[in-house]
């Protein structure tokens, strides 16, 4: 979708949606990424990694559905599927660590034009620092997919050269979706697949020194 | 030699020594031995280690063990949640140490542990600040980062249900550590909610094999680490 406004929450959560391929085993990560299950068509047939234990995971328990031993990696009660799974957590992490989940979708602060990820820890002092699945997710994924807005609050662009955050993984990151556009990470550089509100010339100008490549119009 | 069961989560945790490493199953709440972290406390044990994947959430469990001044060091990913503030206070006071460990490199420590392996080398937190000072290595164009097992003294685990033979069984996402702190510590205590006669556990759905545990208690109806009173 070339859309003619910036993309809400929910539609970049769509557009990631409409992405992954039929069959594919997936991570949402904490905060705005898990919101990317809401767009799964059933006929998808994606099966939900939790990194805490379970494949084939099913949407958030409401009222009776709840059962506190039964959570996900936000630590928020959810359902279970047909055919879902419990393990312990070394084969929970060597499914994301061995390569076999499909995909993953992170949040992140910032990402480099050469895919560098940071998504864990601002950096400041006074922060206690605090990881989880990170930085296992980051680099064990077939693929690994940033969901962020492109501009932080006072409108510097996220998507940078290098990261000024201290790093979760080293060029591990394919594809980053935004509000303004989706981004391929290729060897040859940062491709732009679509724009949303924009056109490619605004882009460029946004996100300044990383030198973008422009595919929109394949 | 099989498992003792117990009468009491105080005859369970007897012995524990001052200066001990303690893993403690959980993800959060579930999961997590309240009991038996309760009557760790009231033992009077301290300067203990504690590896668990959080530092504790709101007042009970974890977080009282930290509050009661017990905990000098914290091995965990993700110390930092929204009702984290026994830790949170505790740290900012430099009352306790923290080793930040990515979740999986967590998991796959306490593993290697369990199966007397001396160290792994993994791609997770490469050219990060979690890997400054680790010796790396490429092998077959991959960079790596060499980690070390994590032994412990003791393990607390809250299994579903165990056998007289101390045999256990999880429940749905509760089991995350527990498999694997059973089988990584010296001394493993472990609360279910039902002791069975050994035998009826069906044998291909035994998680944790006896071998792996020393005490039993039955704690009927356990506390929620976040709601418990």
């Amino acid at each position: 979708m070339n859309a003619d406004q910036p993309l809400t929450r929910d539609q970049m959560a769509e557009v990631v949606a409409r992405d992954i391929p039929a069959g594919s085993y997936v991570n949402l990560g904490i905060g705005q990424p898990t919101k990317v299950a809401n767009y799964l068509r059933p006929d998808q047939g994606v099966i939900l990694h939790t990194e805490n234990g379970m494949l084939g995971m099913g949407p958030e328990a409401h009222g009776d559905e709840v059962d506190h031993d039964l959570v996900n990696a936000g630590k928020i009660p959810v359902t279970q599927t047909p055919g879902c799974s419990f393990f312990h957590h070394a084969d929970s992490f060597a499914m994301m660590r061995g390569g076999h989940l499909d995909v993953c979708v992170l949040g992140a602060y910032q990402v480099s034009a050469t895919g560098d990820l940071a998504n864990w820890h601002t950096g400041r002092p006074e922060d206690i620092p605090a990881v989880g699945g990170a930085m296992d997710l980051a680099v064990g994924a077939k693929r690994t997919a940033v969901l962020m807005s492109l501009l932080t609050r006072d409108g510097q662009s996220k998507l940078v050269e290098q990261c000024s955050y201290p790093l979760t993984g080293v060029g591990c990151v394919s594809r980053v979706y935004t509000d303004y556009a989706t981004f391929l990470i290729e060897p040859d550089g940062v491709h732009v697949r679509e724009t949303y509100g924009v056109d490619f010339a605004d882009l460029q100008q946004m996100v300044g020194a990383v030198r973008l490549i422009d595919r929109t119009a394949a | 030699m099989s498992a003792t069961i117990c009468a009491t989560t105080a005859e369970a945790v007897a012995g524990i020594a001052d200066g001990s490493t303690v893993m403690i199953g959980g993800f959060g709440s579930p999961g997590q031995p309240v009991e038996l972290i309760e009557a760790l406390i009231d033992t009077g044990a301290r300067g203990l280690t504690v590896v668990s994947n959080n530092a504790g959430n709101g007042d009970h469990g974890i977080a009282a063990l930290i509050r009661e001044g017990r905990v000098d060091k914290v091995i965990c990913s993700f110390p930092r949640q929204s009702d984290s503030h026994c830790f949170d206070a505790a740290y900012r006071a430099g009352k306790v140490e923290l080793e930040l460990v990515p979740q999986g490199n967590l998991a796959e420590r306490i593993r290697a542990a369990s199966a007397g392996i001396g160290g792994f080398f993994t791609p997770t937190g490469y050219g990060t600040m979690l890997a400054e000072g680790k010796e790396v290595r490429q092998i077959d164009g991959v960079d790596y980062v060499l980690e070390h097992p994590i032994r412990a003294d003791v393990a607390l685990v809250k299994a579903h249900r165990a056998d007289r033979l101390g045999n256990l069984v999880y429940r749905k996402t509760a089991r995350n550590f527990g498999p694997i702190m059973a089988s990584a510590a010296t001394r493993t205590i472990v609360q279910v909610e039902e002791i069975v006669e050994t035998g009826a556990l069906d044998p291909e759905v035994i998680v944790t094999p006896s071998i792996f545990v020393d005490q039993v208690v039955a704690i009927v109806d356990p506390a929620d680490a976040e709601e418990s009173a």
